[in-house]
């Protein structure tokens, strides 16, 4: 009964977006306001039966409903109740109705924070939105329906959760990744309705900025949560794989952030109004497309469990409809918004361009390297396959000028400045950076890495230079969205050197260890101590006992390798020995004979300062969000012009 | 005409990306050419599951036959399972590689789902599906009369294929001398 009970509520949901589309849309061509008043009333109509399906779909698995065919492939009676509720979300169908959860649940925040805005303007956001929730419903309806039964099997006990997503970080990752790709339509809506009134002014920005900054912070904390998913749980200490997935969530992002700079400008100096809308549209076209890439199966990878040739056909009409009205609107309105004149070339706004042309071009660059292999394959030229050699070639050279200007751009006005001027007030900073480094790095590293070093010196230089802008702009003029620019680009800069050290002193052994042996990595006595066997919940296995020792300081460590009983899939649990500075990362490979183990042992220095980096990133975001000058009521918001 | 300038690449882009999503969907990333294909089977001598004997490339009959790489481990199997055993019935000659797999799961596994094969030969090793190529289970191989690697496919059978593709093969190779 409560799968049916849900289908039944994707239905309403459906028909009650309909309605939110159709009604006031109706009502602003007939130029009826009561019809227009509507939205709100179908708008909680929609998320409330959205909501209602999430809730009978969670039910199901509670239950242990093996009739419907969704909970017995992503389930099983021995999964602990803690992942029956992320199992929820762990296959196709159930991923995409939790997108559809999450998209509703951005529609009501819209509708409950923009009470204030211009009514017109808030029901044709609305409309946009439900559009956007109508197709997507239609789309688990049609293809992809998670309350779907089965007869086939009655007597079962359920397939079990892939062991890979058993793992806490699988809690919240795919759920803030989801804030942050939904959280784009928002953006998207607000750019739409900005094209459909033809116009683009102070108000909308501010608006836009906050929203834009929500989904933002959503997707960093989703990207970072992620590579610290991948390296706790896919067992081979790596952090960032350009996995098509992980390009397909970075990809938003890196228009994201060029959305959130550009906007600065749009705000303060009402320019590059055409190419901040065009941001926003591509942003979200970038989350789709990347649904698109996951769910169809064009690409293989190890996320992409659905392969389904209808839900790719379904996926690609909507993109194209979605993203090809979009454009076409954007093409027909953009010369209205285009403003004459050019900013100087020495200039803050010019900064602002050349920072978004670089994470356009980086965003292209991992777009090409993501479908290159579909390219080449669809031109019939051969199968082949695009990995981290490519995507490290052409993004560090690309990163390193951008890491650069991030630094000097702080110090250049807004308007028309002196680059010489610039340049030589910066000089010390510039000295500081070289020295800083090189002592650094001279005093603790045993050998000089040049890699190294001009990585530690461009991120100390972005650490120096945004924290002299503090002063430079002067204390009293320094607001809470000023902090967390400087909280995120110093984010930037620890993030920098976390990937910089660890990658070019972290060291790696593969040896076959037995209990009693010991092995000596980096000054540091690495003891198997011994094994014993396992038995969890839903799986069996072995666990081992290391002993991490340097000097007086002894830590003790575990790895585990796991046999999950239902799915027979073997699984390697890392175990790493953490500290700010240093990680030893120990992960069991394969049993040599009855005694030794192959065994991964790594020494990863700084490598915590990668996601530290995100956090802080993150918590920039989050300090800009919430200024309260973007809160207050429109009359009073005119202050924000004066930056 | 008006004038669109830069506002018209990112539309080009859009297009051109469609485009080729549109020829990725027509595309399998799974089917990828075997190393076999046109080639004799390589020799091998697997133990059979039910009874004693082995499965060689010489016991196989001289006709068109399925070869198909299966485990009691592997879930996309069960999909494929109950094609099979249709085409069982309708007598079409299909030997299973038991790839990997423990000969107990193995039986069990087929009493369950049904036993669509002539005979199976465990290849606990892999060696025969490495030096087939194989890429995972499930996959089957087209061989026929003599002995020759025709087809391959990678992944769940469907009707569709079956229909459409696999079973013209074996009546065109049957033809064949």
């Amino acid at each position: 009964m409560i799968a049916e009970l849900g289908c039944l509520a994707l239905i309403l949901a459906l028909v009650a977006a309909l309605l939110l589309v159709g009604l006031p849309c109706w009502g602003i061509v007939k130029q009826r306001a009561d019809l227009q008043r509507l939205d709100s009333y179908y708008l909680s109509l929609h998320c409330g039966f959205v909501l209602l399906a999430y809730v009978c779909l969670t039910a199901c698995f509670l239950l242990d409903d093996f009739s419907v065919s969704y909970v017995m492939a992503n389930s099983s009676v021995s999964l602990p109740l803690f992942y029956k509720l992320c199992a929820v979300w762990g296959g196709h169908e159930g991923s995409m109705l939790l997108w559809v959860l999450i998209l509703s649940l951005w529609m009501c925040l819209v509708g409950f924070f923009s009470r204030d805005l211009d009514s017109l303007m808030r029901t044709r956001v609305l409309i946009i939105l439900g559009l956007l929730s109508a197709g997507f419903v239609l789309f688990l309806l049609t293809t992809s329906n998670p309350f779907a039964r089965q007869f086939q099997v009655l007597q079962t006990s359920g397939r079990d959760l892939n062991p890979l997503l058993q793992d806490p970080g699988f809690l919240l990752h795919p759920p803030m990744l989801y804030m942050g790709y939904v959280g784009f339509a928002v953006a998207f809506a607000f750019a739409m309705a900005a094209l459909w009134a033809g116009r683009v002014d102070v108000s909308w920005t501010k608006w836009v900025r906050p929203w834009t900054l929500a989904a933002w912070c959503c997707l960093t904390a989703g990207i970072t949560l992620g590579s610290w998913w991948a390296y706790r749980e896919l067992g081979w200490g790596g952090w960032w794989f350009w996995d098509p997935v992980e390009n397909a969530s970075f990809m938003p992002w890196l228009v994201g952030t060029a959305l959130i700079h550009s906007l600065m400008v749009t705000e303060q100096r009402q320019q590059f109004k055409a190419w901040t809308i065009l941001l926003a549209i591509t942003a979200f076209s970038l989350s789709l497309i990347g649904t698109f890439l996951v769910r169809s199966g064009v690409l293989t990878s190890v996320h992409a469990f659905a392969v389904d040739p209808l839900r790719g056909l379904y996926i690609l009409g909507f993109l194209s409809v979605t993203i090809g009205g979009a454009m076409l609107l954007f093409v027909l309105r953009a010369q209205s918004l285009a403003t004459t004149e050019a900013p100087n070339v020495v200039s803050k706004e010019s900064v602002l361009l050349l920072n978004n042309v670089f994470l356009v071009v980086l965003m292209l660059t991992v777009l090409m390297g993501t479908i290159y292999p579909l390219l080449v394959d669809g031109l019939g030229l051969g199968k082949l396959s695009v990995g981290a050699p490519y995507f490290n070639a052409v993004f560090v050279p690309l990163l390193l000028p951008m890491l650069f200007i991030m630094g000097l751009g702080l110090h250049i006005k807004w308007l028309k400045d002196n680059l010489k001027r610039c340049l030589q007030s910066l000089t010390w900073a510039g000295l500081l950076s070289v020295v800083l480094p090189a002592l650094v790095l001279g005093v603790t590293a045993k050998t000089w890495q040049w890699s190294a070093f001009l990585g530690l010196a461009l991120a100390t230089w972005v650490i120096i230079t945004t924290l002299s802008s503090l002063r430079a702009r002067g204390f009293k003029r320094i607001n809470q969205a000023y902090c967390g620019m400087v909280l995120a680009h110093c984010g930037v800069a620890v993030t920098v050197i976390g990937i910089t050290v660890s990658q070019t002193y972290g060291v790696q052994k593969d040896l076959p260890l037995a209990p009693g042996q010991e092995v000596l990595l980096q000054g540091y006595t690495i003891a198997f101590v011994n094994q014993s066997p396992l038995q969890g919940p839903n799986y069996t296995g072995v666990r081992a006992q290391f002993r991490v020792q340097k000097g007086e300081v002894v830590h003790t460590i575990y790895p585990e390798k796991r046999l999950y009983t239902v799915g027979q899939m073997v699984m390697t649990e890392s175990a790493i020995d953490v500290s700010p500075f240093r990680d030893i990362y120990i992960a069991l490979g394969e049993p040599q004979n009855a005694e030794s183990w192959s065994v991964r042992v790594y020494y990863k220095p700084l490598v915590r300062w990668i996601w530290l980096g995100g956090f802080m990133i993150l918590g920039g975001g989050l300090l800009a969000m919430t200024d309260r000058r973007y809160y207050r009521k429109r009359s009073a918001a005119g202050d924000l012009c004066q930056n | 005409m008006p004038k669109l300038g830069w506002t018209a690449l990112p539309v080009i882009l859009c297009i051109l990306l469609g485009l080729a999503f549109w020829r990725g969907l027509s595309l399998d990333p799974r089917e990828l050419p075997s190393v076999q294909l046109g080639k004799k089977l390589p020799a091998f001598q697997l133990p059979l599951l039910e009874n004693a004997g082995v499965l060689s490339e010489n016991s196989l009959p001289k006709q068109v036959i399925l070869l198909n790489v299966w485990a009691s481990w592997c879930q996309a199997c069960v999909e494929e399972q109950a094609l099979l055993m249709e085409l069982a019935a309708d007598r079409v000659p299909i030997y299973g590689i038991n790839y990997k797999d423990k000969p107990k799961q193995a039986k069990q596994w087929l009493k369950l789902w049904g036993n669509p094969y002539q005979r199976v030969g465990q290849d606990r090793q892999g060696k025969l599906a490495l030096d087939l190529g194989v890429y995972g289970a499930p996959e089957t191989f087209l061989i026929d009369k003599q002995g020759i690697v025709r087809y391959r496919h990678a992944g769940i059978l469907t009707k569709k294929l079956w229909t459409e593709t696999i079973h013209p093969l074996m009546q065109h190779w049957e033809q064949q001398g």
